[in-house]
């Protein structure tokens, strides 16, 4: 069976800085796989490898089978199957929200105006915005923002769906609301790799969790293992500051 | 007696009204009012330049500077993304080009493209309008080159990401996203440019022409031969602020609205 995402000996440099220092790891169709770590651990970079924002320096990604690090492949096209949601939302400032969904959906998936429209309208309908269709960007909450830009991947039938930290630059009374729609998503059976701080998502949705430190792997298992009962120290001593911000605990170097 | 801060100001700006008004004082017992009024302010002759400099003259003025801008505008977008290619070649051509007509005067531009195509391809009779379209827009391009480039720039990096992410090659992400949003926040220093263009259009009086394609400053200049005063000068010089300030006002307007604008371009050519 191949496997919806794998990474074969994956590292990423900036400069002089190695941030990601031989990543294997392996999605399963319809998982749901969350990312944690610190910030600067190199977890949003190995999301980015995924889509190949970040061109990797060296190491092999497997989507769906097809190899992305494959200088030959049609990115553009590997593309439309996976969709991703940034942590900054990044809708299109220069379109409307139904603009928002339908521009891709015309320009390369190559659908009619009218067929484009019902697509984005039944992915609105889905993350709760059915009546912000006609708003700007501008005009939306971050929550909200958030929402259209998952519907927006949503529009193009990914059969992957990449978080980057999806709910970290949201009010905390707006995350729900996104864990909420993301939360559906994964009880429909899409396949998620999902960069986030949420632990509380992470345990109850994930099927997995890999907990990355300094460029590498340290923890991967079952969500209620790697949260609940992790084997790592340095796992623990994250989880510690996370769960438990105000007391850092013996354990704190 | 040592003064505060806020009264040493008060005492600096008051000493800059002074000199301002003492300045506009002198000029007002100074001048020869009488010789002025009868140099500029001519109403016979100001009265017999009308209708023809605000059908022809205004008109022609208007054209030149619309098919200049037209031509400009495309050749600079072009030039902008050359500027901004991956590809060496392009980015050197382009910052050649950058630098070669901006550092022209936009007069020799237009005697090199009225006389010189003439020269290069005999038997080839250049329209005057093509002729002006194509100097004023080679002019036009360089310094709008420039404003298009920095506000491709200031465009956000996520908006590409999240137009790459969605399957668009670099082309339509270019085309759908990022030109549409660049284009608005160089809203201003684009009018701008519109303005100082408006004012070179002036040039094409070294191109000559028959009567029907002058624009204001020829036709300002035609009517000054004929009329012994300097009326006409300032006719065609209120003209000239019929267009350019209402685009002033434009720019200020859509800098308000849109924020900031990019600019490169310091003073006019």
């Amino acid at each position: 069976m191949t496997h919806a995402v794998e990474t074969v000996g994956l590292h990423k440099s900036f400069g002089t800085l190695e941030v990601l220092r031989g990543i294997d790891i392996a999605v399963e169709p319809g998982e749901v796989v969350c990312v944690i770590g610190r910030s600067g651990s190199g977890k949003s970079t190995l999301l980015r490898c995924v889509n190949m924002l970040e061109e990797p320096t060296a190491g092999k990604v497997f989507v769906g089978g097809v190899e992305l690090t494959d200088p030959d492949v049609d990115i553009d096209a590997a593309r439309q199957r996976i969709g991703m949601v940034f942590q900054s939302f990044n809708l299109f400032a220069n379109l409307n929200v139904l603009g928002n969904l339908t521009i891709a959906q015309r320009k390369v998936l190559g659908r009619d105006r009218a067929e484009a429209e019902e697509v984005a309208k039944r992915n609105l309908e889905k993350v709760g915005l059915g009546d912000k269709i006609y708003a700007h960007p501008s005009q939306l909450s971050g929550g909200q923002a958030q929402r259209a830009a998952i519907a927006r991947a949503l529009a193009m039938d990914p059969e992957l769906m990449l978080f980057d930290e999806p709910t970290s630059a949201l009010d905390p009374e707006l995350v729900g609301d996104v864990l909420g729609v993301m939360r559906q998503l994964a009880q429909e059976g899409m396949t998620m790799l999902v960069v986030t701080h949420e632990m509380q998502f992470a345990r109850e949705v994930a099927d997995r969790v890999l907990f990355m430190d300094a460029g590498v792997i340290i923890e991967d298992g079952p969500s209620a293992e790697v949260i609940g009962n992790p084997r790592q120290e340095r796992t623990r001593t994250f989880l510690a500051r996370i769960l438990d911000p105000t007391h850092h605990g013996p354990t704190d170097a | 007696m040592a003064m505060s801060k806020r009264q040493r100001a008060r005492v600096i700006r008051g000493g800059q009204y002074g000199i301002l008004v003492l300045a506009a004082v002198l000029f007002a017992l100074t001048a020869n009012w009488g010789r002025l009024r009868r140099a500029f302010l001519d109403i016979e002759v100001a009265r017999g330049m009308f209708p023809e400099v605000i059908t022809v003259a205004l008109k022609n003025t208007v054209v030149y500077t619309a098919l200049g801008f037209g031509f400009g505008l495309a050749l600079g977008l072009v030039i902008a993304l050359m500027r901004l290619s991956s590809v060496g070649p392009y980015r050197w051509l382009a910052r050649g080009y950058i630098e070669f007509f901006r550092g022209l005067p936009a007069l020799l531009v237009i005697l090199a493209v009225g006389t010189g195509v003439p020269l290069a391809f005999p038997g080839t009779i250049l329209n005057r309008y093509v002729a002006l379209m194509v100097a004023l827009g080679i002019v036009g391009a360089a310094y709008m080159a420039e404003v298009i480039r920095a506000g491709i720039q200031a465009v956000p990096r996520g908006q590409v990401e999240a137009a790459r992410s969605l399957g668009m090659s670099p082309t339509k992400a270019m085309l759908w996203i990022v030109i549409p949003q660049a284009f608005k926040i160089i809203l201003p220093p684009l009018t701008n440019d519109l303005i100082l263009l408006t004012k070179d259009s002036s040039l094409a009086l070294f191109l000559g022409s028959s009567i029907t394609q002058q624009e204001l400053t020829q036709f300002g200049r035609q009517a000054l031969n004929q009329s012994r005063s300097l009326t006409p000068v300032l006719v065609a010089g209120l003209c000239y602020l019929i267009i350019t300030i209402p685009l002033s006002l434009l720019s200020l307007r859509l800098e308000r609205r849109y924020g900031g604008g990019v600019t490169t371009r310091g003073a006019g050519p």
